[in-house]
Order: structure tokens, then C-alpha cells, then sequence
């Protein structure tokens, strides 16, 4: 899996680092199968008590079981995988309700993941500035329409069809991390009958 | 711009010695009227008048920010500093009019915290005092850990406790020292803030091992206001306004500025806020960087100095004022 | 004073005028021949009878009519009122702060009876007439934020400080120029700016933080900004652009003078006592540029100004369909004299 490359862009753009051991008293991770090599790269390097502080998370794509086997051989103290992003986040919203001050956490794969993880993080009371991320995989985008609200996963084009509204959005770098997501506009209001071409540009 | 341009005309209202070492001060309006509500945390500007001499010292508000009819300071007495504390100690009686600024508070509880984990050492207890008001108004959960030399200069440890019974801890040096740090800041749950305010070695040791732990730095809050230090007196040439002023050995630098009636920015007059960065213009001899505000690059390149606890010592010093 | 207040609207048949008596009073932005972005603060203090800048918090004859399309937007889109959970308190330091001014310098409108934490308080120009325990949120109908918000011109944030920086962690606009107070709520200073170009480079939002973060209670600042609006509508939300992006393109020469207007925002700054935040009113002004073209100096700078715009800044103020032609247009009141310095017309 090639390493992230995102353009400069606007302060609100988020932009990545690469994962390094913070001082910390728990360390939870989380990582999708993009990001499954950055945990065990960490893991790999990190002292011979540091697995007992680790919590782990983990998105597999579907039917792919060589990197549960890896990351469960980590040795964590605790280990659990999920069919979805929302339910690893949703678990990991149930383990920062009981966690401390001095928690690290560590997010590993697509921006949907990380944004995802980072917004339930905040919300239990975890800093955005004691979340670390790097990004690998897909840059697609997910994106709320500012004109219906519907959040529009995995968008890959610019614009995009809302499949809500129906509106050509526009998709800019203009980034919620509440919402975890891009901010989608209308390229045409102006002038509906515009022909503007659909190109694939978040790969 | 600064605070202390829009001066409310106070009466002391009251005068309590509380030890050997603390008095505390009440402040009413001179016509009666409410004065500023403010959030727990925040200080006020007093200014002496002692002779000749104008000073200027901040003081954390330890009344309740719901209480506008009056406000209240402590002022710990020291007797190597500049004059301000001895003066409030030995001059300022009930009765006396005098001016202070409008609160300004750089030590605000954040108030997005799940709790609040409030660490005192000896007269930094006073900004808490405030703060705790406002946290039970809030219903936010608290802990305050109070440490004091002794039990005898533990300015309001008996009554605090009674307020706010387990919720305060309190620790005397002479009685076995002070809270245990490590174990402290292990165990507390996530989205609390840490807030320290006391002596320069406990907010040290507090945001070191809070920092060690893991705690972020936007969790962990300390004020830790300088008193300008005293010094040689010295000369420094203001460009702008074309003058050259004396700082005497008891004043400081921002004090002889405004004596002179030059603008200056400021707010809390103790090394901690930055709005008195002023830029140097020239420099032949050593700047005493006493403040909290530059960075280490900003001080060995003599370009940036905060008058209002730095001093100098040399030829010739020349600032963009 | 009394003020007769306007019976109009800021959409469909769009009957908002502004009375010739109320022209010169219009906040005009550009103290000079030539525009770029500046930090251009000043005190918020009394100035100027009869001027936008005499009180506090400026009520004209538009106040009952943008209230009314401030619940209408309301209705439509609760999300353009929102508070993060933490920003009650400075609710009811904004109430405080708009009841306390208003009955001050509005005695024969607004009326504000204090007993304790009991409040009386009566809205003549909106009819209200309530009581309620100040501090205490249950007994208002809404959030405090909202209660005063829908009595007050102009949009309202809420700026949160911590950690060196401002948070825009509560609001109520219903009246912007194209930003999502739901897209950008509990974002920094930096953040939510972000798509402002040129700006950042020229180091004015680094600035502007460093002044507000010791912004002093008692001591309100204010500043103008400024773009322009096809047709007076005040809600130009991206929400609602699919509505009010078309009326760019029905822009003639012919019909210019009326369908373009100058809005201007009167942006004040304000330390709240209770919360450490900062209120930061947006108040909205509009002006047909037929309105604008009376004070002739007015005319004649707002055509230096339009000629010499840098193309960024057409761009991003969404000029660009009608630009050439306004320039045009204005040209006709410029005879090239010269112009006297500040905003107050001749």
C-alpha cells in the first residue's frame, strides 16, 4: 500500500503524519486493512511492555484473514475486528467512556476512518491534538451536501451527484472534523444548464 | 489597547488579616454601583498610589463571579519584592479610594471539561476559590489539592474544606508534603483538565508529569504571574516617541514607560499574557528576559523585550515605542 | 425618537427599500479610493449621532421585517441556530449584553426590569413581554442564545477561547454571506476562515486572533466588511444557493442600479463577562446601488473601488458574472474629482 500523498491545500484540510509511540499510559489503535502494516510497524519497533498498554481495532476488508492472524499476533491486551468502520468506532467510543487521562490513540488508514474515529474521540473528551493519524489507501472523500445534509460516502469524482438532492456538487478541501467530512456545494447553481464534466479525482 | 486604560474608581471596604502573612482586601464600587461579572480564574490590575510612585500589581478575583456587589483579593506580603505587597499591607486600609481594572482572566477553566482537576500551592489558591464557585454552579465535577508550608499559612484551608468538604485536599510541607503527583494524574478520567497556579517549582513538576503521563497540552492550565523583579536602575531611549526614560531600581520597565506617557499595550503586568511584546531597535549590553511569554530564539537575538518584568543592564537600549 | 418601522421583505417580491432618510446613515466601507483586506479595527464607542455606530447594538426601521425573515429561515433550517454543549453561559451573557444595551439606549422600545435574578423584559417593536430567572434555561422557550438572538439584527457567533486560539462553538445566522454555521460549527479561528484567500499570506487573521484573544471586557471593537448581493436578500447561505444563485445572471444594465445592492456587515467584537467568550455580532446592512449613487461621493468611490478590485477578490465575493458590467454602470457617477477621506458622505 503506497504512503499517503495529499496536497498542500486550506488550514482546515487535515493533513498526516506517520504513527510514532507517545508517552501514554493506554494505547488504542485503530486501523482499517490499509493501515494494518503501520500498527504492526509500530508494534514491531516499540519496548517489550508496550503490547500490555495496547488496545487494538480493526476494519479487515471483507474475507481477508492474513492481517487479523498478524495483528492478533501482536499480543495486545485487548484485540477486536469489525465488519464496518462504524462499529469499530462505535466500540471504540465504548472503550474511551471508561478510559483515562494519559490515553493515546492511533489511527491508521482511510481519511473515512480516521475522521470517523477522530470525531468520536472528541466527543468522549480525548483531544484531537492527542490523535495521531496516517493515511493510507483511498483518498475518496466523504462529503455533506450543505443544500440537504446527506453525507455522501466514498465519493471519488469532482463534482459529484448528490443522490439525495439531485445537485452537482462541488467538492472542496473544506474540511468538518466534527462531521468527519468534505463540504459538498452546488457547481451550477447559477446557471443549471452549465455542462460540466465528472472526473475521477480522489483515488 | 489595554485594561487598565478604563480604571474603575474603588473604596476598600474591608480589610482582613487572614495570617501572619496574607491580608485580604474587599473592593465596592465608589458610587455603589454593580461591578463587572467575571469567570472564576480571572484577575484584576491594582493600582498604588504610594508617594510619587504609581504601581500597578495583578491580583486573581477570589470572590464569587456571582457576586457583583463587591470583589475580593489576597495579597501575600514580600518584604524583598518591589514595594506593592508591603504597600497593600501597611497602607491600604478600609476607607481608602483607589482605582483597579476591569477583570481580564487568562487562566479560564475550559469549560467543555468532563472534570476539573485544580493542584494549589500557597497563595496560588486564590484564582481556585473563584473557580470552585463557578464549577458548582456548573455542576461539574471537582478536586482541588491545596499544599501550603504549613498548616498556619494555609490562607482558607479550614473553610474551604468545610465548603466543599472531600472534594479538597489539603497538604502542609511541615505535615508529610504534598500530593503524589504520579499517582494523581494516573487516575483521572478522560476530558479532565488540570489547572496549577503556585510556585514556579510545582507548576513545573505538575505540567512535567501530567506531560510524561500522556496528558495533552491543551488539558493541562497554569498562571503563574511574576512580580517584576527589582534591579540596578536603568536608561532606555524610546525611538518613536524620542525620549529617553529611567527605570528606577524598584520600577519596572513598563511602569517608567507609561510614567513617561508613551502608549503601551499590556494586560497582565507579569510576564505571562504577551501583549507587551516590544520590539528592540538596538541593543548594546544584556537584556534579563524574565517573562514566560519568548521563546528561547526570540531572546538570544535581543530583538523582542516584554517591559513589564524585563530589565537591562549595559550601554545603550533602544525600543520601537 | 421613534422609528417607523418598514413592512417588507428580503425575498420573492423583495419589497426591502431603504427610506432617503435612512441613505445617509449607511455604514459606506470603504474609507478610501482603492480596497484590500485590512485588519482596520477600531474602539467600538459612541460616535456619531444618527450613525450606525451611536449605540450599541444599532436598531433601524428594518428590525420588525428582518426578524421576521430571521424565523422564517428558522423554520425552515433549525441548523442555523446551533450551540455546543458548553456555550449556555455565554447565552445568557449575550442576553445580558443586548437587554442591558438596548433598554439603555432604546428606553422608549425596550424596557428592562432587574430584581435579582428575576428579569422583566419587554420587546415593544416584537411585542414580548416575558419574565424569567436569569441563569436558569428552563424557564425561557429556547436556548438563550436563540431567545435573544431572534430579537436582535444581524447574525450572531459565539467564540469560545481556550488554548491560544478563538472556537466558533455556537451561533445563530440566518443572514450570511455564504458560510455554514452547521458545516463549520466547532471549528478554530484558522479553520473557519480557511477558505478566505489572500488573507492568510498577508497574515491578517494572525493578527486579528492576537488582538481579540485580549480583546478587554467593557471594551468592544468593531470593523466593516463588505460584498455584493443580487436582489436584497439577506439569506445568501450556501444552503440556499441553488435559490439565490441564479438571480447573478439576471443582472441588465437596465436593471443593475435596482438589482445589485452593497451589503455591508458591521462586525462588532465584544468580551462576555461570565464565559471568557467573545460576541461577534454580523450585522447586515443592504443598499441598492440606485440608493448608494445619491451621495455622490459615495458614487464615485464605490467605481475607484469596483475598477481596481484585485481578480481574487472578484472571484471570491462571487462578482464575476456582472463585475465589467457594474463597473460600467458606476462609471457614469464618476467625474473624476477628488474624494474627501472616511465613509460619512458629503
Amino acid at each position: 500500500m503506497s504512503e499517503s500523498l495529499i496536497e498542500e491545500s486550506i488550514l482546515s484540510r487535515p493533513t498526516y503524519g506517520t504513527l510514532a509511540i507517545a508517552p501514554g499510559l493506554a494505547h488504542y489503535f485503530v486501523a482499517d486493512a490499509s493501515g494494518a502494516e503501520c500498527v504492526i510497524r509500530v508494534a514491531e519497533a516499540a519496548p517489550r511492555d508496550f503490547m500490555e498498554k495496547v488496545h487494538i481495532l480493526y476494519v479487515p476488508t471483507p474475507g481477508e484473514n492474513a492481517l487479523i492472524t498478524a495483528l492478533y499476533a501482536l499480543g495486545a491486551k485487548r484485540f477486536e475486528h469489525f465488519p464496518t468502520i462504524d462499529d469499530a468506532v462505535a466500540r471504540l467510543g465504548d472503550w474511551l467512556s471508561d478510559a483515562r487521562m494519559g490515553s493515546q490513540l492511533y489511527l491508521a488508514g482511510t481519511e473515512t476512518l480516521i475522521g470517523k474515529a477522530v470525531a468520536a474521540a472528541e466527543e468522549c473528551g480525548l483531544d484531537h491534538s492527542a490523535v495521531q493519524c496516517e493515511h493510507r489507501g483511498s483518498l475518496a472523500r466523504r462529503v455533506q451536501c450543505v443544500h440537504c445534509k446527506t453525507m455522501i460516502e466514498k465519493v471519488t469524482t469532482q463534482p459529484v451527484k448528490c443522490p439525495s438532492c439531485d445537485l452537482l456538487l462541488l467538492v472542496r478541501d473544506h474540511y468538518s472534523r466534527r462531521l468527519a467530512a468534505f463540504q459538498g456545494v452546488c457547481i451550477n447553481a447559477e446557471d443549471p444548464t452549465e455542462d460540466i464534466e465528472i472526473r475521477e479525482v480522489f483515488k | 489597547m489595554s485594561a487598565s486604560d478604563h480604571l474603575i474608581p474603588v473604596v476598600v471596604s474591608k480589610v482582613v488579616e487572614v495570617n501572619s502573612i496574607i491580608k485580604r482586601f474587599e473592593f465596592k464600587h465608589v458610587d455603589g454601583d454593580e461591578l463587572p461579572a467575571f469567570s472564576g480564574g480571572a484577575h484584576i490590575v491594582v493600582e498604588m498610589l504610594d508617594g510619587p510612585t504609581k504601581r500597578k500589581n495583578a491580583y486573581s478575583l477570589m470572590s464569587s463571579p456571582f457576586e457583583r456587589g463587591q470583589y475580593a483579593i489576597s495579597v501575600r506580603r514580600d518584604d524583598d519584592g518591589r514595594g506593592g505587597s508591603k504597600f497593600m499591607h501597611e497602607k491600604v486600609e478600609a476607607g481608602m479610594k483607589m482605582k483597579i481594572s476591569p477583570p481580564v482572566n487568562l487562566f479560564a477553566l475550559d469549560l467543555r471539561a468532563k472534570k476539573h482537576l485544580m493542584i494549589a500551592g500557597g497563595i496560588g489558591i486564590t484564582p481556585f476559590i473563584a473557580q470552585m464557585t463557578q464549577a458548582t454552579e456548573l455542576g461539574v465535577p471537582f478536586e482541588l489539592h491545596y499544599a501550603a508550608r504549613s498548616a498556619s499559612q494555609a490562607a482558607y484551608m479550614d473553610s474551604l474544606q468545610d465548603r466543599f468538604g472531600d472534594q479538597v485536599s489539603c497538604y502542609c510541607d511541615d505535615a508529610g508534603g504534598g500530593p503524589d503527583l504520579v499517582g494523581l494524574l494516573s487516575d483521572q478520567p478522560l476530558g479532565t483538565h488540570v489547572y496549577v497556579c503556585g510556585p514556579r517549582g510545582m507548576i513545573e513538576a505538575v505540567v512535567q508529569t501530567a506531560t510524561g503521563l500522556g496528558w495533552p497540552a491543551a488539558h493541562i492550565h497554569f498562571e503563574h504571574f511574576l512580580s517584576p523583579p527589582v534591579g540596578q536602575a536603568f536608561s532606555v531611549h524610546l525611538a518613536k516617541a524620542g525620549i529617553d526614560i529611567t527605570v528606577g531600581p524598584e520600577q519596572s520597565l513598563l511602569e517608567a514607560i507609561e510614567a513617561s506617557g508613551t502608549p503601551v499595550n499590556c494586560l497582565c503586568r507579569g510576564g505571562a499574557c504577551g501583549q507587551c511584546e516590544t520590539k528592540v531597535v538596538s541593543c548594546e549590553g544584556d537584556i534579563a528576559h524574565n517573562d514566560h511569554w519568548l521563546d528561547d530564539e526570540q531572546r538570544a537575538s535581543k530583538q523582542f523585550i516584554m517591559p513589564c518584568v524585563s530589565r537591562f543592564r549595559g550601554e545603550r537600549l533602544e525600543l520601537d515605542l | 425618537m421613534t422609528i417607523q418601522f418598514r413592512n417588507e421583505t428580503f425575498r420573492n417580491d423583495f419589497t426591502y427599500a431603504n427610506s432617503p432618510g435612512n441613505i445617509p446613515r449607511f455604514p459606506f466601507p470603504f474609507p478610501e479610493d482603492v480596497y484590500m483586506y485590512s485588519t482596520n479595527v477600531e474602539p467600538h464607542h459612541a460616535t456619531r449621532a444618527g450613525s450606525p455606530f451611536e449605540n450599541a447594538f444599532d436598531v433601524d426601521e428594518h428590525y420588525v421585517a428582518e426578524m421576521k425573515d430571521r424565523a422564517l429561515v428558522l423554520a425552515e433550517d433549525p441548523g442555523r441556530c446551533q450551540a455546543l454543549p458548553h456555550m449556555e453561559t455565554a447565552g445568557w451573557d449575550f442576553v445580558e449584553l443586548v437587554m442591558v444595551s438596548k433598554a439603555r439606549d432604546y428606553p422608549d422600545l425596550f424596557e428592562l426590569t432587574i430584581d435579582g435574578d428575576r428579569w422583566h423584559w419587554i420587546n415593544k417593536p416584537l411585542q414580548i413581554d416575558d419574565s424569567f430567572i436569569f441563569g436558569d434555561s428552563s424557564t425561557l422557550p429556547c436556548h438563550p442564545m436563540e431567545y435573544i438572538g431572534r430579537q436582535v439584527q444581524g447574525d450572531h457567533a459565539i467564540l469560545d477561547q481556550r488554548d491560544g486560539n478563538l472556537w466558533l462553538d455556537a451561533g445563530i445566522i440566518t443572514a450570511q454571506a455564504d458560510w455554514s454555521l452547521d458545516f463549520d460549527i466547532g471549528m478554530n479561528f484558522f479553520e473557519w476562515h480557511a477558505p478566505v484567500p489572500l488573507a492568510h499570506e498577508l497574515g491578517v487573521f494572525q493578527r486579528a486572533l492576537k488582538f481579540l484573544l485580549s480583546l478587554p471586557q467593557g471594551q468592544p471593537s468593531r470593523r466593516l466588511n463588505w460584498t455584493l448581493t443580487v436582489n436584497p436578500r439577506l439569506d445568501t447561505s450556501p444552503e440556499n444557493y441553488p435559490k439565490w444563485g441564479p438571480d447573478r445572471t439576471t443582472v441588465t444594465p437596465e436593471n443593475i442600479g435596482e438589482k445589485v445592492h452593497l451589503r455591508v456587515e458591521l462586525q462588532t467584537f465584544w468580551r462576555l463577562p461570565r464565559s471568557n467568550a467573545i460576541l461577534f455580532p454580523i450585522r447586515t446592512y443592504l443598499m441598492a446601488m440606485n440608493e448608494v449613487v445619491t451621495q455622490p461621493k459615495w458614487g464615485r468611490r464605490l467605481h475607484r473601488v469596483m475598477r481596481d478590485l484585485r481578480p481574487e477578490l472578484v472571484e471570491y465575493k462571487g462578482l464575476s458574472r456582472y463585475h465589467p458590467m457594474l463597473v460600467e454602470w458606476l462609471s457614469q457617477f464618476d467625474d473624476g474629482a477628488l474624494t474627501s477621506p472616511g465613509i460619512f458622505p458629503d
